[in-house]
């Protein structure tokens, strides 16, 4: 749990559109230890995925600027080569993506695949990478691997090519794991065999993982850490359980508050955020949440917070957390996050 | 060491029975596509009539016979004999080399160029704008018009024409890769390459390029029958093969003149034409269906 792996530091992303400049990601910080799960969650929009493909800087760099700082081992990636990038991603972070089924190649067996980024990286003989991707697609808990390793994509189902794609990503023991919603295309069966996979195969390299998904079910199941995102901004970070017991910001609270219940009265209506998220060309002025917020002040109207250190493991983004925290009830998030 | 060595020879009995199963299904996919069976049956007809045709053939074909002139087909002469007293079957067989040769080769050097342009122009956006207009340029021109002025430039000879008409087919042939490779640049699995560290080069040939292959072959074989075309009316108009070589092309141009005394100069090559443009067609037709996977799954 020491050693610092992933630092960024209010990382921004802007892109340059037809219609003008765009800040899909605006002030986005956390921190990434080895060995420990981060979850990032948020609607969908609010800057998730651009901010994992910032860390990697898979973005079209034509028309994409970054600002801030990510740290890898003390090294900005922002700042280095393409020929370093290059050598950086898959050996040291390594990504899985949201869509299993259009993530492997088509024409290629998916053993020539994993053979492939394992030679990029390493100095092995083409035997050796098989035998070492026989291995990691044994790892993934595939059934006779060394009959699957001769087949297409399409010859396997979703979650084999979820398999396939972790065993991709593993296969140069990269010390920082970026899951980019791993679980939505699959269902949920195969969802939880993915996120135990990931869990297991987490501590056996003590990989630090950063998870981003809008589930807060995977969140409860597998992180330590969240960092809650609306609109590109980060507006809560916190440890997991206390995240799920007491949240700071009226957001995070309103995202809990929309998770149905298995148990008590079914009648009641769900809980929903009022309003809708505005779009990256008509931000508020103020704090991003204000307009649908049901404790905005004047305050909150035109001046935008910082993300402020609350308690010793937390941050939060709002004006008012006290004063609502101190007025909210306690307790029925306890249960919720027991429930997964 | 016992068992591992059997291990091994498991898996690769394996192996080379997935490829054998694999190998079979592909074999009769192909069959049951009769458009493709029938168009490689007159491709393979045309084919072995270019390369045996010339070793029946019993006359010279530049061998000039002034008593000959314009005999009707007869078992001496299958074809009948040009204006000159040559024999029309020598032509037409020796002519076949020449048209299909030129148009092989026009096929092969346009998908290779086609393939570099369409690819680079996919991959790196500001290639894309000078490439594509470059190609635009050149389609605006109609095929045989570019041709006539290339032809015109470099002078008659066969090496000519194929380099005038690979100049004129390459933007199609660019224009179908472009086209396949922007799609395929924007699959996830070319982002999970890059976000596992592989480079321009690599993902452009060995990622990308694979996945172009079946609508570039498929326009090369249409390519391959637009230049026997084309080549032939080139020759026809006097701008392509120089005149004694016998090219289809040039055969109609010869039997141009004499058309009302002597059909046969004019139909025997015009029918050789015809097949193999109409075999080429079909074949591309059939493997358009056979490489094509959506229509695959409409037919089931």
């Amino acid at each position: 749990m020491e050693t610092k792996l992933l630092e960024v530091k209010n990382l921004k992303t802007h892109f340059n559109t037809e219609r003008g400049r765009v800040t899909a990601v605006d002030g986005v910080f956390f921190t990434v230890y080895a060995g420990e799960t981060v979850g990032v969650v948020g609607e969908s929009g609010c800057g998730k995925s651009v901010t994992a493909e910032s860390i990697l800087r898979l973005l079209d760099e034509k028309s994409t600027e970054y600002e801030g700082e990510i740290l890898y081992k003390g090294k900005n990636l922002l700042t280095s080569t393409i020929n370093d990038m290059q050598s950086v991603r898959g050996n040291d972070i390594s990504m899985i993506f949201q869509d299993p089924m259009s993530s492997l190649n088509p024409v290629y067996t998916v053993g020539n695949q994993i053979v492939e980024s394992i030679m990029l990286h390493q100095n092995v003989n083409k035997k050796e990478a098989y035998e070492k991707a026989t291995e990691m697609l044994r790892l993934t808990g595939i059934p006779s691997p060394e009959k699957r390793i001769h087949e297409y994509p399409h010859e396997l189902s979703g979650g084999m090519r979820q398999r396939v794609m972790i065993a991709m990503a593993l296969s140069c023991q990269p010390k920082l794991l970026i899951a980019d919603e791993p679980t939505t295309a699959l269902d949920v069966t195969t969802q939880s065999q993915i996120l135990d996979l990931i869990n297991e195969l987490k501590v056996k390299f003590n990989m630090g993982t950063v998870m981003i998904t809008h589930d807060l079910g995977v969140v409860a199941e597998v992180c330590t850490k969240v960092v809650v995102m609306y609109l590109g901004q980060v507006i809560e970070e916190a440890d997991v359980r206390s995240l799920f017991s007491s949240p700071y910001h009226p957001y995070t609270d309103g995202l809990l508050k929309s998770i149905p219940q298995l148990t008590g009265d079914r009648s009641k209506k769900l809980h929903v955020i009022e309003g809708k998220v505005p779009t990256l060309h008509q931000i508020p002025k103020g704090c991003r949440f204000a307009p649908r917020c049901a404790f905005a002040s004047e305050k909150c109207h035109e001046e935008m917070p910082e993300l402020a250190q609350a308690d010793h493991s937390r941050k939060v983004r709002c004006w008012h957390y006290k004063e609502i925290f101190q007025a909210g009830e306690e307790g029925p998030y306890v249960s919720a996050a027991d429930s997964y | 060491m016992q068992t591992t060595v059997v291990r091994e020879q498991e898996l690769s009995q394996v192996k080379s029975h997935i490829k054998k199963e694999r190998r079979q299904l592909l074999i009769r996919r192909f069959l049951s596509n009769k458009l493709a069976v029938t168009g490689s049956v007159i491709i393979v007809i045309i084919l072995l009539f270019t390369f045996v045709g010339p070793l029946l053939a019993s006359y010279d074909p530049y061998e000039l016979e002034a008593k000959q002139r314009l005999l009707e087909p007869s078992d001496a002469h299958v074809f009948g004999t040009d204006n000159y007293g040559r024999d029309l079957f020598s032509r037409v067989a020796y002519g076949a080399k020449v048209s299909i040769g030129v148009g092989f080769f026009v096929a092969i050097i346009t998908s290779i160029l086609g393939m570099i342009i369409g690819l680079y122009a996919a991959y790196y956006r500001s290639l894309d704008n000078i490439l594509m207009r470059l190609c635009d340029g050149l389609m605006a021109f109609p095929a045989i018009l570019l041709a006539i002025a290339i032809m015109a430039a470099l002078g008659p000879r066969v090496e000519n024409v194929i380099i005038a008409l690979s100049i004129v087919f390459t933007p199609y042939v660019a224009r179908t890769v472009r086209s396949s490779a922007l799609v395929i640049k924007e699959q996830t699995y070319i982002e999970a390459l890059k976000a596992q560290g592989a480079g321009a080069t690599r993902i452009i040939w060995v990622n990308i390029a694979p996945n172009v292959i079946s609508p570039l072959v498929v326009q090369a074989t249409f390519i391959f029958a637009d230049s026997i075309i084309t080549e032939a009316a080139l020759s026809f108009l006097g701008a392509g093969i120089p005149a004694p070589a016998p090219s289809w092309g040039n055969l109609l141009y010869d039997g141009k003149m004499v058309i009302f005394n002597a059909w046969w100069m004019t139909v025997f090559p015009g029918i050789a034409i015809m097949l193999t443009v109409f075999g080429l067609n079909l074949f591309g037709d059939g493997l358009r269906d056979l490489l094509d996977p959506h229509n695959n799954k409409a037919k089931k």
